[in-house]
């Protein structure tokens, strides 16, 4: 049985009472949502804080704009909302296989689409009670001097652990950073760090309010697919993922095409050579294995989550090979992996 | 911290009580309204045990605070039965021997409690989908399937809809 700490809540009705209070308040202020994430942390000691803004209070947060030119999607909106958008569905497809694979339904209707783009980085050595902690004398990513994963390490290798990231990077979505002082735009990519403790470009007193994903990136403009290695069907978080989106002319030649892999390293990881192995050619098998053997390459499994990490490592060309032929509309192979992903 | 007083509506019912910041909607159900048909299982949102009905919708109720159901309803295992009368569901449940140690079944009712609201109609795969979100360690998921897919016929059935098919 796992109880919280004693915590402050504030819960503001507006973006920038929101900003100020994350920015007035005390070292250990953070922002919640949809909770998934936090309280669990907060349970078990790894995450600390006196203060919580929560952001649901806030009206017109959690709006879902998908019959717009570009979309639109308010940092508060649940998962479960996510996927229940039909215009969303047919525009964006991968995205919403994705997000339905996300935990599991009664967490979706709580989780949200901003508390999953900043979904904390996950490690076996990491997400473990505070007593199982205590007896490794903790690690890097949390009072510890040590990196379990791998001990000689400086930097700390968590695992990024978010389903819609991988996909929004590759469909060129962007987020809005607002403080109390400023506000942004940047593309989702560079809001990510490779570094499992300081995974976020976002500074604590940003908050994420909404995600953009461009008109170009939908089923008119392009083909995309997203998969998922997990040992259940549900709940359990992805220990690989591939998401990708191509973009080709009327004669079926590739003119764009944008690949990130999931959970093999502490940001999802970029595959930027499909570029330059698609672009200018129809896709066929031959560019498809040649991917597969770069994104092997740069897939970085570590011995931090469920299988084992070399088995990750080769299960990529799988995967990798599996998100192309979807696109492509080839058959898959015989022996590709078992992929049960769908919206329901 | 201070207790906040909330205000929230259970199985029908208004209620007012008066928690910490920190405590869950679980802590609330069980603790100060001494509803202990929700389960406290995993504390984190991963088994299912916890589930209810807020707002017409199944969330893990270790998951979510108290305060935050302020003016909310909330609808728990002890809210399915009426007039003395076990919800169809509960019933197919123990025809259809859907559970043994039965930790995981108010979670689970929940869960279809939550879909057949919805859908009187679920496919299989909906049914699945419903409860993956609820661990069940002993007696598996087959009869929950046939239990939900009973319940459902007889809820069609009642309503003078397509009846059993």
């Amino acid at each position: 049985m796992l109880r919280l700490p004693p915590i402050k809540l504030v819960a503001p009705t507006t973006v920038q009472a929101a900003a100020k209070a994350i920015a007035t308040s005390d070292d250990n202020a953070r922002l919640v949502a949809g909770g998934t994430d936090l309280w669990p942390n907060m349970k078990r000691r790894h995450q600390k804080a006196d203060t919580v803004v929560s952001l649901m209070s806030i009206p017109d947060l959690d709006s879902i704009d998908s019959a717009n030119a570009n979309m639109r999607i308010g940092a508060t909106a649940t998962l479960a909302n996510i996927i229940r958008d039909d215009k969303l569905r047919a525009r964006f497809p991968a995205f919403a296989v994705a997000v339905a694979s996300i935990s599991s339904p009664p967490l979706r209707n709580m989780g949200t689409i901003g508390g999953n783009l900043c979904v904390d980085t996950r490690c076996t050595y990491y997400n473990q009670t505070e007593e199982w902690r205590r007896s490794i004398d903790y690690c890097l990513k949390e009072d510890g001097k040590i990196c379990w994963v791998a001990t000689k390490s400086p930097k700390c290798w968590a695992h990024t652990a978010s389903d819609s990231a991988p996909i929004l990077c590759a469909l060129d979505a962007k987020v809005r950073l607002v403080s109390a002082s400023a506000r942004r735009e940047l593309p989702l990519a560079d809001m990510y760090v490779d570094d499992g403790i300081d995974y976020l470009a976002k500074q604590p007193d940003e908050i994420l309010t909404e995600v953009l994903v461009p008109g170009s990136s939908d089923s008119d403009h392009c083909r995309s697919a997203f998969w998922k290695l997990r040992r259940r069907g549900s709940i359990d978080f992805s220990t690989l993922s591939v998401a990708a989106a191509v973009w080709t002319d009327d004669n079926d030649v590739v003119t764009r095409a944008s690949m990130y892999l999931g959970a093999v390293g502490s940001a999802p990881m970029p595959v930027a050579e499909i570029d330059t192995v698609l672009v200018g050619n129809k896709m066929s098998e031959d560019g498809i294995a040649e991917i597969a053997h770069v994104a092997h390459k740069i897939a970085r499994p570590m011995d931090n989550t469920d299988f084992a990490a070399s088995w990750r490592g080769k299960m990529t060309v799988q995967y990798v090979t599996a998100v192309l032929r979807e696109i492509a509309g080839l058959p898959q192979l015989r022996m590709r992996p078992r992929h049960r992903l769908k919206v329901v | 911290m201070g207790e906040m007083n909330i205000e929230f509506n259970v199985n029908g019912k208004q209620v007012r009580v008066s928690a910490e910041p920190n405590k869950t909607l679980l802590y609330v159900l069980r603790g100060n309204l001494g509803l202990t048909g929700t389960k406290d299982g995993c504390s984190s949102g991963d088994c299912g045990a916890c589930v209810v009905m807020l707002d017409g919708r199944p969330v893990n109720s270790c998951m979510v605070l108290g305060p935050q159901v302020e003016g909310s309803s909330v609808v728990t295992i002890e809210g399915l039965a009426s007039n003395g009368e076990l919800h169809p569901l509960q019933r197919t449940f123990g025809e259809t021997w859907a559970f043994q140690c039965g930790f995981c079944t108010p979670g689970m009712l929940v869960s279809c409690y939550a879909l057949l609201e919805l859908n009187d109609h679920p496919s299989r795969e909906e049914i699945l989908t419903a409860i993956a979100g609820n661990f069940c360690r002993c007696t598996g998921y087959q009869a929950v399937i046939k239990a939900v897919e009973q319940a459902a016929a007889e809820l069609r059935a009642a309503k003078g809809g397509a009846g059993n098919d």
